[in-house]
């Protein structure tokens, strides 16, 4: 099963650092992608889009994690060389993980 | 209870501008705010006012207040708008003239400034730059401009001395919206919960469209009805906080618990601790329900004190990007876009183009995630390749794209659609000055009857 089969996501910029959530359709989901979608998960995913950290924050409250990613995004969406400068389809990315 | 209700009006300077029209005349609203300004057009805008003191704000500043004023002023809508941009004084001006020529007057607009701090960041040069740690001074001649993030103190300064219409240059986007809440409901400044939890309708509110469906579909996972008349949102907030997102009835889009937990977490770090002028604001307590169609009740925001100091976004002129593109299509398509590019990667080294960084892209096959990613993917029908580099100069910047160019009559068979391009870079980091540094006025343009 995709991630997509069980989860939302969108992705925002700040500067070179970009975050990726990862939101559970169904609150019952949330334990196994909370299990299952650690950051070392993420950053092996990721591969060299990253250049930096990768920090998981958990709000179970709203059935969703936040993933906080330092150094990825070419310097910003100000300077950035990438067709995608924003990193925005980032969240696609996540979404084809094997659960 | 006292409730408000606000709009969004835009969520970034080219958003669609029927939508605030909507809000004005259906939206049953207070305010109507307008978000307009991303990180690095301030310091565009400051470049464009060097060449033109009257020019330096939203180019569609005019064209969005001729559409809207004329329901805002029939059902007393007040606006709120950071599209004033480096030149807030002449954006006022610009409103005017707009009130002025469709008879909307009386109209006092108010004028926020004293974002620019750019002189009092040369004046600093030992502050450090949060992205690198190198102080400001390694910037040296290439600072184009310095920006604070104003709060929502001077709003509410302005709509107590009963602005119709507030034009501000860089104010933090949540403030726009926390700042009628604050002079509607007599908030303190110092209570953080409610600083907290007006922060979270602002930060819910601040994309416009976002979180009522836009930016949200995903066809047989997401639905959404209606997108090319997307209804923006309206938050019907309480005096203790309690906030719903909901739109006109009849719009396009949708909002669930889904879009509002997504636009919640757009843009935020540690949810515990967004930071703004306002307050150090806490979305990890927030709770979201479903309380009808497109209603959606939003609980739980929090906060602690506010930052010592404000960020300031330094804009800075790094240098030149050139780029080219060309498609390659049909059998073969794949080998042969690969071809192209070694050709260019190989052309730039033998002309000597001195390159900063270059990247090569095949787009439709790795230009997006990179190589890895889609290593196993099928081989697309057709592919584009696309050149990009970072230059020391506009000339060499061109260089790159004249190399994608000329392979129509010295690359592979069957390319096609070249184009290319060159441009100057501003590009932005940060840093924080003391609070007691930035002191944001206000002048208030009257418009007669």
């Amino acid at each position: 099963m995709k991630l997509r089969d069980l989860a939302h996501s969108r992705t925002g910029d700040k500067g070179n650092t970009s975050n990726i959530s990862v939101i559970a359709y169904r609150a019952e989901d949330y334990a196994r992608l909370e299990a299952a979608v650690t950051a070392e998960r993420v950053r092996q995913h990721l591969g060299t889009l990253v250049q930096g950290e990768v920090m998981r924050y958990a709000l179970p409250g709203l059935g969703a994690l936040n993933f906080v990613l330092t150094r990825t995004l070419g310097g910003g969406v100000t300077r950035s060389l990438a067709l995608d400068a924003h990193g925005k389809c980032l969240s696609s990315a996540i979404l084809d993980l094997d659960i | 209870m006292k409730r408000v209700r606000l709009g969004t009006g835009a969520g970034y300077s080219g958003d669609r501008i029927e939508p605030a029209v909507e809000l004005a005349e259906a939206g049953d609203i207070r305010y109507l705010v307008f978000e307009c300004l991303a990180e690095r057009t301030i310091a565009l805008a400051q470049l464009a006012k060097r060449r033109d003191p009257s020019a330096g704000f939203d180019p569609l500043l005019a064209d969005r207040m001729a559409a809207v004023l004329p329901a805002c002023r029939r059902n007393g809508i007040t606006i709120i708008t950071n599209m004033g941009a480096a030149n807030p004084h002449a954006a006022g001006a610009a409103v005017a003239a707009v009130a002025r020529s469709l008879g909307l007057g009386p109209l006092r607009i108010a004028i926020v400034t004293g974002d620019d701090v750019t002189e009092i960041i040369r004046a600093r040069q030992d502050l450090t730059i949060e992205e690198t740690g190198a102080p400001v001074s390694s910037l040296s001649d290439n600072l184009v401009a310095a920006n604070a993030y104003l709060g929502a103190e001077p709003i509410v300064r302005a709509l107590k001395d009963g602005a119709d219409v507030v034009v501000t240059g860089r104010v933090a986007d949540p403030s726009l919206f926390l700042a009628p809440l604050v002079h509607e409901f007599g908030w303190a400044a110092d209570d953080w919960t409610l600083m907290g939890k007006g922060t979270l309708v602002g930060h819910l509110m601040e994309c416009a469209g976002q979180v009522s469906g836009g930016y949200f579909a995903d066809p047989g996972y997401k639905d959404v009805p209606n997108l090319a008349r997307l209804g923006f949102p309206i938050a019907e907030v309480a005096a203790d906080g309690a906030v719903t997102i909901t739109k006109v009835a009849g719009s396009g889009g949708l909002i669930t618990g889904a879009t509002c937990r997504e636009q919640l977490l757009y843009e935020v770090h540690d949810p515990a601790r967004y930071l703004t002028p306002d307050v150090a604001a806490d979305f990890s307590g927030v709770s979201i329900t479903e309380a009808g169609p497109d209603q959606v009740r939003v609980d739980g925001g929090g906060g602690a004190a506010r930052p010592g100091s404000l960020k300031v976004s330094l804009g800075y002129s790094d240098g030149y990007i050139g780029e080219g593109q060309i498609s390659y299509a049909g059998p073969g398509a794949l080998s042969r876009a690969r071809l192209a590019r070694d050709i260019v990667a190989e052309r730039l080294r033998i002309i000597g183009v001195p390159l900063r960084e270059l990247r090569l892209d095949l787009i439709g096959v790795d230009a997006i995630h990179g190589p890895e990613l889609s290593a196993a993917a099928p081989e697309p029908y057709e592919v584009r390749l696309r050149v990009a580099g970072r230059t020391h100069t506009l000339k060499d910047a061109e260089r790159i794209g004249n190399e994608v160019e000329g392979l129509y009559t010295n690359g592979p068979a069957g390319g096609g659609g070249a184009t290319k391009m060159a441009k100057e870079v501003i590009a932005v980091q940060s840093t924080l000055i003391p609070r007691d540094l930035v002191s944001p006025q206000i002048h208030m343009l009257e418009v007669q009857p």
